[in-house]
């Protein structure tokens, strides 16, 4: 049976990602199964992502699975010079499957083309992040009811951000409307916007953050200006406070927006957010557990 | 036949590749590991072309390329053309294509793709092949042609 890897948004089809969505709803029904019993799952987080981590270990413990695995390079033979190879090899000797994240971009797709186990991408570098997206559409699929349609406005760090640029990939199956609100300096790249022109995506692009661009969203995904992103620190000083979301600024939106965000927040949604029933960040977190059981099911094969 | 005065001698059975950019002439020689052949070479460097003004070429004896081979020199030189001669008579005429996917050709321009950090070889899908637009298949960046450095 041919090995199958979970490394980039881009693999999935339209079809994959609403399976996908199906079993995570699955998942949040019964959330504690007993099929991973007798498999182990290996953590490899070359670099520290606390958040991702406990999630997917979480949900690895919730179906009855053992782990292994480490949480920083530090500890490893990676820091004595050991090659990505080398580990990857020596662990999937091991395991059932392999859950990394790691500093350098691509490299879960050149793990998945040396282990004989499934590789599950949990971020590396600034590429992929797709199990993110999988929790960010199931979000969006739960509390919209569709993902077909669906005018999304995303705010911030839109070259950097990672987040971003997967959701804005993985949605492009369910002809959205998107708009985009960043500064000049951090604005959507080009080839996105090709991307989107050949699939014939309708967008716009806004500098001002303003309530008539809210008020036409049905989501609004907000995300963090990095500052481990920027080699410059000076153009990180310059942009970091320009998007800010205040309560006051949702009075004309509509009802069935919401609020999303990959956190971890800084400043860029204000605390008087938080109660607003329109903000489902922390619940967003909480559906990446179920979007992570079904990542793990759907590599491991199992129905 | 008319004689004409030839600017490198004949070859009886080999591959002439002709009209090489100046340029790019030791590149191309690189490229196909000209320097790991035993049999004889004649590099022409420099030549008059009436097509190019000056040009490059390049005469292998005894030697036959596949074609995966000769596609290596497609980003460099991809109007380029083989003759394959056998018995002093051009037998046939070979083209240059750039292929789907070049295999540890192409460096990756992001310091902080795998590529550039483990040993490893580089590959790249050919997205577009009129503007010459390449992806790393690792990174997923995106390479233009004015942008791309050969390894």
């Amino acid at each position: 049976m041919k090995k199958e890897s979970f490394v980039s948004i881009v693999d999935c089809s339209k079809e994959d990602i609403l399976h996908l969505i199906q079993k995570a709803e699955f998942f949040e029904q019964h959330p504690n199964q007993r099929i991973l019993e007798g498999k182990v799952c290996a953590t490899l987080f070359f670099e520290p992502s606390t958040r991702t981590r406990l999630s997917f270990e979480t949900a690895v413990n919730r179906l009855g699975g053992r782990i292994i695995g480490f949480s920083d390079a530090a500890t490893t033979s990676s820091s004595k010079g050991e090659t990505l190879k080398d580990t990857i090899k020596m662990v999937s000797n091991y395991v059932d499957v392999i859950i990394m994240r790691h500093y350098l971009e691509g490299a879960a797709r050149y793990a998945s083309e040396i282990a004989n186990v499934p590789i599950i991408n949990a971020g590396d570098g600034a590429n992929q992040h797709p199990s993110q997206t999988m929790l960010d559409m199931y979000s969006i699929y739960k509390t919209q009811g569709t993902l077909d349609h669906l005018t999304v406005t995303m705010v911030g760090d839109l070259k950097y951000g990672r987040t971003v640029h997967s959701l804005l990939t993985g949605m492009s199956h369910f002809n959205p409307t998107f708009r985009f609100v960043a500064p000049e300096e951090l604005r959507l790249p080009e080839i996105y916007k090709q991307f989107m022109d050949n699939r014939g995506i309708c967008y716009s692009e806004h500098t001002d953050f303003s309530p008539e661009v809210i008020n036409q969203s049905d989501i609004l995904y907000m995300t963090r200006v990095q500052r481990e992103r920027f080699t410059d620190l000076m153009e990180y000083e310059k942009v970091k406070n320009v998007y800010v979301l205040t309560n006051s600024m949702l009075a004309g939106s509509k009802d069935n927006l919401r609020i999303l965000h990959p956190l971890p927040r800084v400043n860029e949604i204000a605390r008087d957010v938080d109660d607003n029933p329109k903000a489902y960040y922390f619940e967003q977190a909480h559906n990446g557990v179920f979007a992570r059981q079904a990542i793990i099911c759907h590599v491991l094969k199992i129905p | 036949m008319e004689q004409k005065e030839l600017q490198v001698a004949a070859l009886k059975n080999g591959t002439v590749i002709d009209h090489i950019p100046t340029e790019q002439l030791f590149k191309v020689v690189s490229l196909l590991g000209v320097q790991q052949l035993t049999t004889q070479v004649t590099i022409g460097y420099g030549l008059d072309s009436k097509k190019m003004g000056k040009k490059g070429i390049l005469k292998i004896a005894d030697k036959f390329f596949e074609q995966d081979e000769i596609n290596r020199i497609s980003l460099i030189a991809p109007s380029v053309k083989l003759n394959i001669i056998r018995d002093y008579e051009v037998v046939e005429k070979q083209l240059v294509y750039l292929p789907d996917e070049l295999l540890g050709l192409v460096k990756c321009n992001n310091p902080k793709c795998i590529t550039n950090n483990e040993p490893m070889r580089t590959r790249f899908k050919v997205i577009d092949k009129e503007k010459i637009t390449l992806q790393c298949h690792y990174c997923e960046m995106k390479t233009k042609k004015e942008e791309i450095v050969l390894l």
